[in-house]
């Protein structure tokens, strides 16, 4: 890999360079035997500690575990996107009574902890700790949400406005069929790296005692015994990083797919770009 | 209304330690994240593994996971904390400078070309180039980012308050206990001062973001 901030390495940069990766690789693999020999020593790695995993209820907690976190994530994402396009339009409306509450109730929500807003649903109503999950993260996210697509309508040349508007549009008609969608697409990285901090979040139903997975991983350890905290712990924290870190990349995927097509794409080209397949002139009736 | 006004000193002491756990996490964080990016563009092909990988997995670990390692794994697994607030601030920090040293590296990366060109042509090594041309010019840019990250860290703090720490979201809590007939208005009191430290920084941030822009 070269880079712009160091010239090409010459035979004594390489020496140097090769000698500092040789000594930072054995400083860290040092750090990691020093971890290993003291996890260890407490006997982590005793094959009976692991054993757990050959019993089939334990990955059955798991997966319940699992299920319980994806089922919040999912419906949670489900309820809070359309919700932030509706604030979204109520956010940029041009009716200052409409706008300016819409702004407060949203700096309001994004200015809160989300753990706050679940114990907040938890207690003052009475619900369940699954609605409390949910609810807590469809009123976060939905601010987040908002704001993410505010600023994809934003982002737009103002000539897709105003043509929306010469053409004969409603403001609110041109704001549904020639922002929105330009702006969702636009912003589609942005949106899916949010549904990483979603899912991520909904480790926080572990506070308000919603079975999800970490609540699973702490009642397995209360129940089968201390010994066995740490190879659970590992498996839920593996699972957990291993189902984000592909949710990332997926965000990253479409960046990229997107900022290839964006190109000659919609949103950025101000200049007339002659669509190949131009709609039939249809029959005056 | 009467509850929070009575509880008015807890609120006060929960401000402080929220504050206090946010500004010394994030202290360590913009520390430990700067280095982390240095690392992240140096030469040394370690560095630059440790880094990325290092930035990979905190970045997507739930900072609840984060906690549960720090506050309960680890004293089981021998090493004790004192105080449980030391497990805070290292999950925090931790996480926190993950974040932080994307942020700078994007930073780094939107610096343009020509002035680290400019700054090897006249001889400087990798180190004078970081530290005296990009990294100061990088983390001007960044600015408004690192406050956003900062203000997640305020709200990130509360966490801390389900791991055995007293702050804001912790006092909050105890009080919802204590007194069951006024949950809202206590909640709503932790909702308020939580807003007293994240909206005037949200404001910071706008401000800046719009200096910078002017000065561009």
């Amino acid at each position: 890999m070269t880079s712009v901030l160091y010239d090409v390495p010459g035979p004594k940069a390489r020496r140097v360079s090769l000698i500092g990766s040789v000594v930072g690789t054995v400083l860290i693999l040092g750090l990691l035997a020093w971890i290993v020999m003291t996890l260890a020593q407490q006997g982590i790695f005793e094959g009976r500690r692991w054993a757990i995993f050959t019993r089939g209820d334990v990955w059955m907690l798991l997966g319940n575990g699992l299920g319980a976190t994806l089922t919040a994530a999912a419906l949670a994402a489900v309820i809070a996107f359309p919700l932030g396009l509706m604030f979204c339009l109520l956010r940029i409306s041009l009716i200052a009574w409409i706008r300016i509450p819409a702004r407060v109730v949203l700096e309001f929500l994004r200015g809160m902890p989300v753990v706050l807003m679940m114990l907040f649903v938890l207690l003052v109503f009475g619900t369940s700790s699954f609605i409390a999950v949910v609810a807590g993260l469809v009123l976060y996210n939905t601010a987040i949400f908002a704001e993410i697509i505010r600023a994809g309508i934003q982002s737009l040349p103002k000539g897709q406005r105003e043509a929306g508007l010469t053409i004969g549009l409603t403001s609110f008609q041109s704001r549904m069929l020639v922002e929105l969608p330009q702006a969702v697409r636009r912003m589609m990285p942005s949106l899916v790296a949010q549904l990483v901090v979603l899912l991520k979040d909904t480790s926080l139903g572990y506070i308000v005692a919603y079975g999800e997975l970490l609540r699973a991983v702490q009642v397995m350890a209360d129940f089968l015994g201390n010994a066995f905290l740490f190879p659970i712990f590992f498996v839920a924290a593996a699972i957990y990083i291993v189902i984000n870190i592909c949710v990332s990349r997926l965000a990253i995927w479409i960046e990229r797919r997107g900022s290839n097509k964006a190109a000659g794409g919609v949103a950025k080209a101000p200049t007339a770009v002659v669509a190949p397949e131009l709609p039939e002139v249809r029959e005056p009736k | 209304m009467e509850v929070i006004i009575e509880n008015l000193p807890l609120y006060w002491e929960g401000l402080l330690r929220t504050l206090f756990l946010s500004v010394v996490s994030g202290i360590i964080a913009l520390i430990l994240g700067t280095l982390l990016a240095a690392a992240r563009v140096s030469p040394v092909a370690a560095l630059r593994g440790f880094s990325t990988v290092y930035v990979e997995i905190l970045r997507n670990t739930p900072l609840t996971i984060a906690f549960f390692f720090a506050a309960i794994v680890l004293p089981r697994l021998g090493v004790t904390f004192q105080q449980f607030e030391v497990a805070a601030i290292i999950a925090l920090s931790a996480y926190t400078a993950a974040f932080i040293a994307e942020a700078v590296r994007s930073g780094v990366n939107s610096v343009p070309l020509g002035q680290a060109e400019a700054a090897r042509s006249i001889g400087m090594k990798f180190g004078q180039v970081l530290n005296l041309i990009i990294l100061p010019q990088a983390l001007r840019t960044v600015i408004p980012p690192l406050i956003n990250i900062l203000i997640a860290l305020v709200k990130n703090s509360s966490v801390a308050g389900a791991f055995f720490v007293l702050e804001l979201f912790g006092y909050g809590r105890q009080m919802a206990n204590a007194n069951g007939d006024q949950v809202m208005a206590v909640l709503l009191g932790v909702a308020f001062f939580y807003l007293l430290l994240t909206i005037p920084l949200g404001i910071l941030a706008s401000t800046v973001e719009r200096k910078v822009a002017i000065a561009r």
